[in-house]
């Protein structure tokens, strides 16, 4: 219990440590984001009531401890870009970046674990030299660049689809997977091949346990001892891998988001950094920190649930 | 001994890059700079292998003048990450305690921090340009150096050679490294070998997004970037540098496999 | 002949129920929907469907009246009276009074005891008065200005509304504002009591926010975009058949601004020398593939009326010359300077990578800096922390306000330009009541910028639009603006 509540503290702090760098960096950071909202052709009264409005000329650590009572209240604030409540343009891009979370993730599983279980069976020469490049190439390709070349297949060549034409789910549940199916495909990549690296060398090492050895000698089939005993204990570490696999998701949609032009939480970060807009820009970082953070811990509980045997100091 | 593919083959590859680097230093087939009007999105050809661009440069040289920058970041962030990982790594798995816990959960905090965000918050306070991305990307390798070497630190410590040394009167520092450092130093140049290639992922993915190595500069993602738009007229523009990335990262990721091997097979 | 009736029925009521509707690309997101509060041309170019001041701005650069049905000014040019159209309605049905207006002015002007938003009619306007009897609004000016007149194209809204300009946003424009969808869309509606009968013709707008060009183009050719304006010229030859493109110029002075305050270009043999390196033809057909005019001052030859001609080969691309001008300026070797260009317009990026080359063959050594857009304004715009840069204006209504942002005291004479010839003549102009000789005087300007030479003036790079082939009626306006009102399906 005290291992967990040392956890939960520690994640506590690195919010707010993460959440302070943001708030101090804005201020250092050259830009201005009533400028940038406003553009080439404002007109200087516009330009001044915009600054009182916003209220920009309080000091940073007043609007510091001001932005995090407001939080305490439930409210994140207002978007200087949008003039729109942050927690609004959160909540609407948040499916966006969910479902390709969600799906690249499920693409992963449902590829990666028979891949990697295949691989550790037939880990002969070819076979062990043919899983190793495919996983090393996977891990090699830059997201982007698959996302770009499935443009250039799917979307320029064949017409499927045209990317920038995110559905919404409540719209049109079909065309709304099939609108974040490809950029999915270019974020699971690297991360089946992790999948597979992983789970081949945790099959292999429970073939070599001794239950696997006297399960065999006890005569029984390959196909019913990889199916009753082997799996089912080597696809529990992939569990920890799990926790990576998300963060690098979120990593990647950041940049898949862009290339396919998804309306997400990434390019809304990105624009929200561009454009200066603090308000956003620590709502989402908020919300990003505390998501990463958040599933490390859960899996941690996971972890220790599933396998008792590991004990922490 | 058995035949150690992976170390073959990545260094194969890490050798072709490198002499068609080190000969871009000195030689390229058409100034990878200059544009020509006529010349335009020309399709591959004898004169240009690779096809032009859309200001009628030609891909080949700057796709070889690409290899400097990818090769420069590369080196210099690892550096930069190996540098201060492994000493962090060493304090930490060295002393224990306090110290171990204060370096160790910040490393975890930026290891939960996604490269690419930290490295675009790094470049709007500081600004666009090849120095702070280098110096961006270096900073987030630090945590796996650390964590590696502080595992390393925390076996060896125990060991007698380290006892003795420390019964003679060696320092702190001497100790860590004079005498284990070069013990626990093989996982290290593979995670050196690792952290190449993730810095030229991540280079590609910073400049792809506008942020990272400045025009007119070739860099393999700012020519992604600038590619896109024409993928319908031009695809060998595309297809091109993002070979180049996937064939370096490739290299430097089989090369540390393979040392990882060999450095198993050696320690048996 | 019945049956035929009966199908023609079933045909109008399939109109009826799904109607017409244009789907426009645009690349930006929205500032305010408050049109008093909204300032970016992004914003303009699409609420200028929705909003009308009492007078409205054509696509010749005309100001034709709108919400006011006629006014008068008085001798001194002291005293404005417009006289509200009849049965004019806002979006929600309600007629437009004259408090309305008075409510907009004052609201614009900070009369209202609010901060205000046009710093014109904050300096400029001493009162206005509403008169229910005669429908009228009376404006009254502290001093005369001759170019006051457009500053009456300002939305009129309704006082009712005040609480919500911003998320409700309601005006007497042809289109009724639906919903706005950040990085999405914009939805507008057919306003059936709009005053001007037969328009607008379509029934319902989406503009659809799409930043990225490439992303733009699929879209388009899946047919999901009706029109894309401002389509990159690169992208014309692989966009098909069936498709109708408009071209023309669009008003922009497209420039590579130096620091005339700034070592070297304080000298004036600096800048000459640099206008004599660059190639604009070059550059028009490398960045722009050709769709562009060549420019010679900060004025496009769209303004016909004050439109010096003649300027644009004043400085022909001269190696020789420019190494000469280096060389007396005390370079003989050329120097090391920075472009700072906004890094989210391509075109300008692309522009100084051709620069940077141009400059090269005689001995100056250009770097390229790229800075987010908020950065751009803030330090080069309003810092004037800069050796060079390229950006484009956008065009405005009259040959005053193009040429303002050279008058040395202005607070956005970013190149630092002064001269106290230009600064007379500007002053002249301006107060000048003989349009001829105050037209004479607009073109006089632009060959002392020219001689001057604080910019380069490259281009203004041609508005492309591509649109469906059954599409008509399109007009280009001289501004950033997409009017939606004249369009229609044939």
């Amino acid at each position: 219990m005290y291992y967990y509540l040392r956890k939960f503290i520690a994640m506590f702090f690195t919010i707010i440590i993460v959440t302070l760098i943001t708030f101090f960096s804005f201020e250092i950071i050259p830009g201005d984001p009533v400028l940038s909202k406003l553009g080439i052709d404002a007109d200087e009264a516009q330009i001044a009531s915009l600054r009182a409005e916003l209220g920009l000329d309080m000091p940073i650590p007043v609007r510091y401890i001001k932005w995090v009572g407001n939080i305490l209240k439930g409210d994140l604030g207002e978007s200087v870009r949008f003039s729109l409540p942050v927690y609004d343009l959160i909540k609407t891009r948040l499916p966006v970046t969910f479902s390709l979370m969600i799906i690249s993730i499920l693409i992963t599983l449902a590829v990666g674990i028979p891949l990697g279980i295949l691989s550790a069976k037939y880990n002969n020469r070819i076979g062990g030299f043919f899983i190793n490049f495919i996983t090393q190439i996977f891990l090699a390709i830059p997201s982007f660049w698959v996302g770009i070349m499935l443009i250039m297949i799917f979307g320029v060549i064949l017409k499927w689809f045209s990317p920038g034409g995110y559905v919404s789910w409540s719209e049109n549940p079909a065309e709304s997977i099939k609108s974040v199916i490809l950029p999915s495909v270019a974020i699971a990549l690297p991360n089946i091949a992790i999948v597979i690296r992983y789970l081949k060398n945790s099959v292999l090492e429970q073939m070599k346990k001794d239950y696997v050895r006297m399960a065999y000698s006890k005569g029984l089939n390959s196909f019913r001892v990889m199916k009753n005993h082997v799996i089912r204990n080597a696809v529990i570490p992939v569990i920890t891998v799990l926790g990576m696999i998300i963060s690098s998701v979120l990593a990647g949609s950041l940049i898949v988001e862009q290339v396919f032009t998804l309306p997400g939480i990434g390019r809304l970060l990105i624009s929200a950094i561009g454009n200066r807009d603090l308000p956003l820009v620590e709502g989402m970082i908020l919300y990003i920190s505390f998501t990463v953070l958040f599933i490390n811990f859960i899996i941690d509980i996971l972890y220790k649930f599933i396998d008792p045997r590991i004990k922490y100091d | 001994m058995k035949k150690n593919f992976n170390l073959i083959f990545g260094l194969s590859v890490i050798i072709f890059l490198f002499v068609f680097m080190f000969i871009s230093l000195f030689h390229t087939p058409y100034s990878p700079t200059e544009m020509n009007i006529r010349e335009r999105m020309q399709p591959p050809s004898a004169e240009h292998i690779f096809g032009t661009d859309q200001f009628g440069r030609d891909i080949l040289s700057r796709v070889m003048e690409g290899s400097q920058t990818a090769f420069f970041v590369g080196f210099v962030a690892v550096s930069i990450g190996l540098i201060f990982g492994t000493f962090l790594g060493a304090v930490s798995g060295y002393f224990g305690g306090i110290t171990d816990e204060i370096i160790m959960r910040i490393m975890d905090a930026m290891l939960a921090f996604p490269v690419i965000l930290f490295a675009l918050m790094f470049v709007s306070v500081f600004g666009v340009g090849i120095k702070n991305t280098i110096i961006a990307i270096g900073i987030m390798s630090v945590p796996s150096f650390a964590r590696i070497t502080r595992s390393g630190y925390i076996q060896h410590k125990q060991f007698d050679y380290v006892k003795s040394a420390k019964a003679m009167g060696a320092g702190p520092l001497r100790i860590m490294f004079l005498h284990i450092l070069p013990n626990v130093i093989s996982p290290i140049i593979v995670a050196a070998s690792m952290g190449f290639s993730t810095a030229v992922l991540s280079e590609a993915g910073l400049s792809y997004l506008g942020l990272g190595v400045l025009p007119p500069s070739p860099s393999w993602g700012r020519m992604l970037n600038e590619s896109q738009i024409y993928i319908s007229k031009a695809p060998w523009f595309a297809i091109i540098p993002g070979i180049f990335i996937t064939l370096t990262v490739l290299g430097f990721n089989f090369f540390g496999d393979g040392l990882r091997e060999y450095a198993d097979n050696t320690e048996k | 002949m019945k049956k035929s009736i009966i199908f023609l029925s079933f045909i109008l009521l399939f109109l009826s129920v799904f109607g017409s509707s244009l789907t426009v690309r645009i690349p930006q997101n929205i500032d305010f929907l408050d049109p008093h509060k909204a300032a970016a041309s992004g914003t303009d170019e699409v609420m200028f469907n929705v909003f009308e001041g009492l007078l409205k701005p054509d696509s010749q650069g005309n100001l034709n009246p709108a919400v006011a049905e006629n006014y008068t000014i008085s001798q001194d040019g002291l005293t404005f009276k417009f006289f509200i159209r009849k049965n004019i309605k806002f979006h929600d049905g309600s007629y437009v009074t004259p408090d309305d207006v008075k409510y907009s002015l004052e609201r614009l002007s900070g009369l209202d005891g609010g901060p205000g938003y046009n710093s014109a009619m904050i300096s400029t306007i001493k009162s206005v008065t509403a008169d229910k009897n005669d429908n009228s609004v009376t404006v009254i000016l502290k001093t005369a200005d001759t170019n006051f007149l457009s500053n009456f194209t300002k939305a009129v809204i309704p006082r009712h509304n005040d609480q919500y300009q911003n998320s409700k946003p309601i005006g007497t424009g042809p289109f009724k504002f639906i919903s706005y969808q950040p990085d999405q869309n914009i939805l507008l509606e057919k306003f059936k009591d709009y005053w001007k009968t037969g328009y607008p013709k379509v029934d319902k707008v989406e503009f659809k926010i799409i930043s990225d060009e490439q992303a733009a183009l699929l879209s388009f050719m899946a047919g999901n975009i009706d029109i894309y304006p401002r389509i990159p010229a690169q992208m014309l030859d692989i966009l098909g058949n069936n498709i109708k493109i408009i071209s023309g110029g669009q008003n922009l002075v497209q420039l590579m601004a130096m620091n005339n305050a700034r070592k070297p270009f304080d000298d004036i043999r600096v800048r000459q020398a640099v206008n004599y390196a660059l190639n604009k033809d070059e550059i028009i057909e490398l960045a722009a593939l050709g769709y562009g005019t060549k420019l010679g001052s900060n004025m496009s030859p769209v303004m016909a009326k004050y439109y010096q001609e003649g300027l644009e080969n004043y400085y022909s691309t001269n190696t020789e010359k420019a190494k000469e001008l280096l060389k007396e300026a005390g370079y003989p070797k050329g120097f090391s300077t920075t472009i700072t260009v906004p890094s989210v317009y391509q075109f300008h990026v692309d522009t100084a990578q051709i620069i940077v080359e141009q400059l090269k063959k005689v001995g100056i050594n250009a770097k390229i800096e790229l800075v987010e857009w908020g950065v751009w304004l803030d330090r080069v715009y309003a810092g004037r922390d800069y050796d060079t840069t390229i950006i484009g204006f956008t065009g405005k209504l009259s040959a005053y306000d193009v040429l303002k942002r050279y008058e040395s005291g202005y607070s956005r004479n970013f190149m630092n330009y002064k001269s106290e010839v230009f600064d007379n003549m500007f002053k002249k102009a301006y107060a000048e009541i003989d349009d001829k000789i105050s037209t004479d005087l607009y073109k006089e300007l632009q060959v002392i910028l020219t001689e001057d030479a604080p910019a380069v003036f490259i281009m203004d790079p041609n508005f492309i639009i591509a649109m469906d082939e059954n599409i008509d009626g399109y007009e280009i306006y001289p501004y950033y603006v997409q009017d939606m009102s004249t369009v229609y399906f044939k």
